[in-house]
């Protein structure tokens, strides 16, 4: 089984390396996003200090969620779904071994280049490490609830919309620990508690999620 | 053995399919017929267990397919009219990436060999989307040289666009399997002869009233 799901994995970023551009359309997304808020809003330091962890975490929520649409939807117009459907291992492997490639290629790009765009906003050198860190524990979480959203809204008209109403309200917890650890930081409160809620909705979310999608795809299927 | 047991199968209010039992041994070829719409390919799928039946059962070795889930898939070789390719990926890495997914390790020289008897020696390295239809065809096809231990076939119209040299390739391939023991299912609209040990030929247009 340990063959057939790196095989998955590798499947995913060989297909992700000759689609380039599309990886590229949701990373240069995050950072445009990012960047229009600084010239929007003026430059007034406290202002822009205060608001950089909410403003990077809602443009990675939206990143996110640009990608999901294309996790399923290529593979079940051309069948490779139904292959991956009676494929010799439990389908929840398998598609947990498909949300990490795809976090891998649409989630640690956000995760790594949010230092970087923190300095447009100031974010003080002792801050910026925190919101990597509540992002790295964040975006597979992100990854995960989208998948179930884009199992269920497979091959239907207008899915995109729908899925981005499906999903956004699952999103909440997540951004609200998310930015809220960088802001408990800055007051001084420490953001352990926050991390580690987040630490334990990822766990939760990666033992059930696999599952949902799994049921979600057959229903998509038949 | 491949059993179903009085299914049923209906797609939207319509109903396809209604009390059909089968039964595949090994070496046995079931040739489904049918005109469009009749529900050749909902048959097929259900039988690989991508459909529920709307009743009824469909058994592997006495056991119902849906409990057994992996455990039958790990038999089973599906080839939809959707040929599963990645129009990126080469067609030997679509190979590797397919035969992984049936539990079936491949090395390369393996697949070039099953691409070679397949009339596809030369495209090993090309991308799937520069393909023309029938060599698409025979890339998904090519499966078949390397899975050739999974006991069940299921394919659907797997002669559609393919060239009279391919037709007669895969006339022996499929043979070969029945020979040595295998089962196969699949549906077609051309008129083409397979030697195997026992032929069960389903009309579902006859079992209309």
């Amino acid at each position: 089984m340990g063959a057939l799901l790196r095989a998955v994995i590798r499947r995913d970023l060989l297909l992700a390396w000759r689609r380039r551009s599309d990886v590229a359309t949701v990373v240069l997304f995050f950072i445009i996003v990012v960047s229009l808020f600084p010239l929007g809003v003026g430059p007034e330091p406290n202002l822009l200090r205060m608001i950089a962890p909410g403003i990077i975490w809602v443009a990675a929520l939206l990143a996110c969620m640009l990608s999901l649409q294309n996790m399923f939807a290529s593979d079940h117009d051309d069948g490779a779904l139904d292959q991956m459907l009676l494929a010799a291992a439990p389908l929840g492997m398998i598609v947990a071994a498909r949300a990490f490639a795809h976090w891998l290629i649409s989630g640690l790009p956000l995760v790594i280049l949010s230092p970087i765009l923190a300095i447009q906003f100031d974010l003080s050198p002792e801050l910026s490490p925190i919101l990597t860190l509540s992002l790295l524990l964040g975006t597979p979480i992100l990854t995960l609830l989208g998948a179930i959203g884009a199992a269920l809204t497979l091959g239907l008209r207008g899915g995109g919309m729908l899925l981005a109403l499906l999903v956004l309200p699952l999103y909440i917890p997540v951004l609200i620990l998310g930015a809220g650890a960088v802001d408990a930081a800055s007051a001084g409160l420490g953001a352990d508690a926050h991390l580690l809620l987040l630490a334990a909705q990822l766990i939760v979310t990666g033992t059930f999620a696999p599952w949902a999608i799994s049921a979600a795809l057959r229903i998509s299927a038949e | 053995m491949l059993e179903a047991h009085d299914i049923e199968i209906a797609r939207g209010n319509r109903r396809l399919i209604h009390e059909l039992s089968l039964k595949l041994t090994p070496g046995t070829l079931l040739l489904v017929t049918g005109s469009n719409g009749s529900g050749k390919t909902s048959l097929l799928r259900a039988l690989c267990g991508l459909l529920a039946p709307a009743s009824g059962e469909i058994r592997w070795q006495g056991e119902n397919i849906r409990m057994l889930r992996e455990e039958y898939w790990k038999n089973l070789l599906y080839i939809g009219h959707n040929n599963a390719l990645k129009g990126e990926l080469t067609t030997n890495e679509n190979l590797s990436a397919l035969c992984a997914l049936s539990g079936i390790a491949t090395d390369a020289a393996q697949r070039q060999s099953a691409l070679a008897q397949f009339g596809l020696a030369d495209r090993e390295h090309s991308q799937a989307k520069s393909l023309s239809q029938g060599q698409r065809r025979r890339t998904a096809l090519a499966r078949l040289a390397l899975c050739g231990v999974l006991p069940v076939w299921v394919l659907d119209e797997p002669f559609s666009a393919l060239d009279s040299a391919a037709i007669a390739n895969l006339q022996s391939t499929i043979a070969r399997h029945l020979a040595n023991g295998g089962m196969v299912v699949m549906t077609t609209h051309q008129d083409v002869p397979i030697n195997a040990p026992a032929v069960v030929e389903l009309n579902l247009d006859q079992r209309k009233h």
